[in-house]
């Protein structure tokens, strides 16, 4: 997203809004995810129920049991593919928080601005989502401070947590960082963890991809596709365009 | 240059990290990398490798930490006459034959193992399926019994079988570890017969599947290509890479 979105080709409203290495990334990560959230079921369902603290097996008191089938024959693949797009995952997310540091992309795009942090502009967001209308005109050219939040904290608390939980599962890394052990309370919390952070990622999943729907299907996908978004004209009554006070 | 470093390196300290080093492309994990995944899983054995590049040792835990819950999976009670017999009379007559690239060949009775330099070992063990338990396992390491046998310098992978028909391959860096053992005891009493007895193997900084029970022949080698399908363990023709540090 750019912050001055220069007019394009064919009509004044079409603006280039996602630049090229965004949308790249932006499906990379879509594809790993929906790779390790397929293969991470295929994995759990070896033992579909979650313990607390470092052990936990069948015949051991359980803290959570999934009502998911008991099946022993999807580890194999499933812990073949979860790797390949984990490794996938985290060397795209490197390459994006580079870029996007360096590049300005999260001062410019991801931090709310400071009149979206004004309760009233808050306020306004909150009855326009619970109303599924969305922003239009220039408001329509950033993203609403809903969504930054929503972005920052998949970002830097979500996908980082997935990263380490992760890791404290295996016993090749924690013998060189048993420190992992201590940050989730043993290797069973870890996996616990694991599956409870991944539920909330599935879950802003869907409702990212319903905001695509609410926000107009064929113009958001285009706009991540090709980079081109067509700026939904202002309508009479002035939702979201205070003008910033800055 | 590679084949001098390699020969002053082997010949001078002798050190596990360059013999694990060393080992690296030869390993199973990277020499053979004809699909994506065995792409990820080399990544993953490369980069748990320099993590450990300072040979850590795994978490070791107080007898009061030991699970009450340890599950046995596969192979409980080997289906195999000879077995059957030994186990009969108390593993007596039992022999564990050390053949390969070794100066002074030799079996190796229950009682040789015994009287050899001894560690006890409460750890975490780790099954691909999910669950975890504390156990404590007390044998002699494997880095003392191949001293006793003679190492030849060319020796890289130490091939160990098992008496249900399943075999595995380990490089130096993890055989020769301080706490990969072959293990006659668990929590203070005899190996049990569901657990791998007389004699398992423990490789801590794995996954449990590389922690072969009823061990039944060790052989030390230059390479892995010739055994099996050339993959370095039985179960990586299932479709488990032969790194198992995740």
């Amino acid at each position: 997203m750019s912050r001055a979105p220069r007019a394009e080709e064919p009509g004044p409203s079409l603006v280039h809004r996602h630049a090229a290495w965004v949308r790249l990334t932006h499906w990379l990560n879509a594809v790993a995810f929906l790779a390790l959230a397929v293969s991470g079921v295929a994995i759990l369902l070896a033992l579909p129920r979650l313990f607390w603290g470092e052990t936990g097996a069948n015949g051991a008191p359980a803290a959570l049991d999934l009502p998911l089938p008991v099946n022993l024959e999807q580890t194999g693949w499933g812990r073949n593919l979860h790797f390949l797009a984990a490794w996938v995952l985290v060397l795209n997310g490197i390459v994006y928080l580079i870029v996007a540091f360096v590049g300005g992309h999260f001062a410019r795009d991801l931090v709310p601005d400071r009149d979206q942090l004004a309760p009233r502009h808050l306020a306004r967001e909150i009855a326009d989502h619970a109303r599924l209308k969305p922003a239009r005109g220039r408001e329509a050219l950033r993203y609403n401070a809903l969504q930054k939040f929503a972005y920052l904290v998949v970002l830097f608390v979500l996908f980082p947590l997935m990263v380490l939980t992760g890791l404290t599962m295996s016993p090749g890394v924690t013998a060189a960082y048993p420190e992992l052990f201590a940050l989730f309370g043993g290797r069973q919390s870890a996996r616990t963890l694991h599956f409870l952070v991944a539920s909330l990622l599935v879950l802003f999943l869907v409702v990212h991809v319903a905001q695509v729907f609410v926000g107009g299907a064929g113009n958001l996908m285009r706009a991540m596709i090709t980079g081109r978004f067509r700026v939904p004209p202002e309508t009479t009554r002035k939702t979201l365009t205070e003008t910033p006070d800055a | 240059m590679r084949d001098l470093s390699r020969r002053r390196l082997l010949t001078g300290s002798g050190s596990l990290i360059g013999a694990g080093l060393l080992g690296g492309c030869e390993a199973p994990a990277l020499s053979r990398l004809a699909s994506p995944y065995d792409w990820s899983n080399g990544l993953t054995f490369a980069v748990q490798r320099w993590l450990q590049r300072h040979q850590p040792l795994v978490r070791e835990f107080g007898p009061e930490s030991i699970s009450a819950v340890f599950p046995t999976i596969n192979t409980t009670d080997p289906d195999d006459p000879d077995y059957r017999r030994s186990k009969a009379i108390g593993f007596s007559d039992w022999r564990l034959p050390v053949s390969g690239l070794v100066d002074r060949p030799g079996a190796f009775s229950l009682s040789d193992l015994k009287a050899m330099p001894t560690r006890t070992q409460i750890t975490l063990h780790s099954c691909e399926q999910g669950w975890s338990a504390i156990g404590g396992w007390t044998g002699v390491p494997l880095a003392h019994l191949l001293a006793q046998v003679g190492l030849k310098p060319a020796a890289r992978f130490i091939v160990v079988r098992s008496v249900d028909g399943w075999w595995d391959s380990y490089d130096l860096f993890d055989a020769l570890h301080p706490q990969t053992i072959l293990a006659y005891g668990m929590n203070g009493g005899d190996l049990p017969v569901a657990h791998g007895a007389p004699v398992r193997l423990r490789v801590e900084r794995q996954l449990g599947y590389k922690s072969l029970k009823y061990v039944s022949g060790i052989e030390a080698v230059e390479r892995v290509d010739g055994f099996g399908k050339g993959r370095g363990s039985m179960v990586a023709e299932l479709g488990f890479p032969w790194y198992a540090g995740i």
